[in-house]
């Protein structure tokens, strides 16, 4: 699914609309395409006006671009924290992409690659990196292929290598593909990933900018934050600000699933309300009523779909709401559904990807799993709704990186926010919401498993 | 133990990666052993450690650690569902209900003839393209309703 719709597009303007099911007919998304709506006059614009490494960060600080990844932490500060004068550092793009809910990398590879690159070799000059890696989800292999001939392109065309535009800068880029590990989209993770290795996440401090990649200063962004770049330098840091809301710079891609007309991604300015969004997507299926949205992606705290409504797209207000922006993975459902089956599958998801590393977290998303499992199959007791949040708190902030919060987050908020279908589920052994509702929106009914309730 | 087209794709990726770590490149190198043997044996595994120069438990190690890697043998076609929720908001878990019927295995399990293996996945960050396959590790396929899952079974031949 490609980009369906756009207010004031800084991202994806001028992008082709692709055929959904081929993308073998994709045009767009090659150098010459790319050239002609503007693409690499930023980095040209970087040299021709011999901007300084500091002049480009004030820039990118200005712009108040936060990382697109999900923890929205400012791109310009990040870049700052690289320290001068090292002679080996490295820059990363984060295109792991794997948090459920979250699809919108997928088409910035798809449809304009070349905007990723383009904001790479900006960052590399910006940070002082000679060597780049651009570490693409296992999934996507066809897109890995693609952006392969993209570096080429860029390669044979002098924008990266040896005296970048006759710049006396020397940067090269290469693609690194993943193989089916969710935890590789922790930054430490990912970076032990690349040098050949499980990805179990790093201690931290220190942080990647000061022992990174094979021990090098590092900096790691997403690949929407890095696609941002072109915009800030062409336009001005203050243009891209000016298209979101103070603290909240630019446009973003949403990525929408789930009970909507029309799944997809869409590009919007950081403060659009959620119903705005909605509309876009075609409003509900079936005009059926919201019930509940996960704002962020899977890890992000449910909000019950009247809060959501009231909401508006940017870190700030869905914070205050209780969740998280968090990479704009919009997770829509409405009343055909159940939450605890729901969220036995999202726990089931974390259980299955925890790398292993910290107890809290290897066991814990375990009982996490086999309670909400036994609740779901009529096996549950009126204390294990305590117990889950016991559980759950018990994982958080007793781990090296965030999957155990991510895992503790869906559990907790799904009950305090729909307690009253897991205590119906323990007490009745069977689902609130009755079989033929279900049936009429959901799939999960058909799920083939013994003692299932809904 | 593998052919030179193969090593060749493996000398490839080596190339990426600053001289003194070759092992950046085992994960690429596991994708091309096993797209040429088909799985990794332990054997194929000791193999690519010692070409790139890396303690075999090391490559093991990864092997393991990374869903995609088959470490048993599996059909000439192996197809993986996403089932996760915001897939089977729309259809995922219909869909593999769909292709179990259609095969006559459950996820993990190869038909007789060793054509088809059928695997349940986790997210493939393509909800918006629900539901969602995956053949033979490379190939993405969209908006997989039961007459496009017909056609690709069609296509496998």
């Amino acid at each position: 699914m490609a980009i369906l719709e756009a207010i004031n597009p800084a991202l994806t303007a001028g992008w082709h609309q692709p055929d959904a099911w081929h993308m073998d007919r994709d045009s767009g998304w090659r150098l010459k395409d790319y050239e002609a709506r503007g693409g690499y006059q930023a980095l040209k614009k970087v040299f021709t006006d011999k901007l300084s490494q500091d002049q480009v960060i004030a820039e990118v600080k200005a712009s108040v671009l936060r990382g697109r990844g999900g923890a929205g932490f400012p791109t310009g500060l990040k870049w700052s924290f690289m320290p001068k004068g090292a002679p080996e550092k490295y820059i990363v793009c984060n295109t792991d992409e794997g948090e459920p809910g979250t699809f919108k990398d997928r088409d910035l590879m798809r449809l304009d690659p070349h905007a990723v690159i383009e904001g790479m070799i900006i960052a590399a000059f910006a940070v002082g990196a000679v060597r780049g890696y651009n570490y693409i989800h296992g999934e996507i292999y066809e897109l890995y292929q693609r952006f392969e001939e993209a570096l080429a392109e860029a390669r044979a065309a002098g924008y990266l290598g040896n005296n970048i535009l006759g710049s006396g800068f020397d940067f090269d880029l290469f693609a690194h593909q993943g193989y089916g590990a969710y935890i590789c989209g922790e930054e430490s993770a990912l970076l032990e990933s690349i040098e050949g290795k499980k990805g179990q996440p790093r201690f931290k401090p220190p942080f990647p900018a000061q022992v990174g990649l094979y021990g090098k200063p590092t900096t790691i962004n997403n690949t929407e934050t890095f696609a941002s770049i072109p915009y800030i330098l062409r336009q001005g840091g203050q243009a891209f600000l000016d298209l979101g809301k103070a603290n909240n710079g630019g446009t973003k891609l949403f990525s929408v699933s789930g009970h909507v007309n029309k799944p997809g991604n869409y590009e919007v300015p950081m403060g659009t309300p959620f119903a705005k969004l909605l509309e876009m997507c075609g409003g509900m299926r079936g005009g059926r009523k919201l019930k509940a949205v996960i704002p962020g992606g899977s890890s992000a705290p449910v909000l019950p779909g009247h809060i959501m409504m009231d909401c508006t797209l940017d870190y700030d207000s869905i914070a205050k709401a209780g969740s998280m922006l968090g990479s704009g993975a919009v997770i829509v459902m409405d009343e055909t559904v159940c939450m605890v089956k729901s969220l036995e599958r999202l726990s089931w998801f974390y259980y299955e990807e925890s790398c292993g590393q910290c107890t809290p977290c290897r066991e814990g998303t375990g009982w996490l799993y086999k309670l909400i499992h036994r609740i779901e199959h009529g096996q549950g007791r009126p204390e294990d709704l305590d117990l889950l949040d016991d559980v759950a708190k018990k994982i958080m902030g007793r781990t090296i990186c965030a999957l155990g919060d991510a895992a503790a987050l869906p559990v907790i908020s799904f009950v305090k926010h729909f307690r009253s279908e897991f205590e119906y589920h323990i007490e009745h052994k069977q689902c609130l919401v009755p079989p033929d509702v279900q049936k009429a929106g959901s799939t999960f009914h058909t799920r083939l498993m013994a003692g299932a309730t809904c | 133990m593998l052919s030179e087209a193969t090593l060749k794709n493996i000398d490839r990726e080596v190339a990426k990666y600053p001289a003194d770590q070759k092992q950046s490149a085992v994960m690429a190198a596991l994708h091309f052993a096993q797209a040429e043997k088909g799985w990794l044996s332990r054997d194929l595994i000791g193999y690519v450690a010692q070409y790139l120069g890396m303690p075999e438990m090391a490559a093991y190690e990864v092997a393991t650690f990374y869903n995609m890697y088959d470490l048993k043998p599996v059909g000439k076609y192996k197809i993986t569902v996403c089932t996760n929720l915001p897939c089977a908001l729309s259809g995922g878990v219909h869909a593999a209900d769909y292709v179990k019927q259609k095969l006559g295995i459950d996820f993990n399990e190869t038909t007789p003839d060793g054509k088809f293996t059928l695997k349940e996945g986790e997210c493939m960050g393509a909800c918006g393209d629900a539901p969602v396959m995956l053949v033979n590790n490379v190939h993405m396929r969209s908006f997989m309703t039961p007459e496009e899952i017909d056609k690709l079974i069609a296509e496998c031949k």
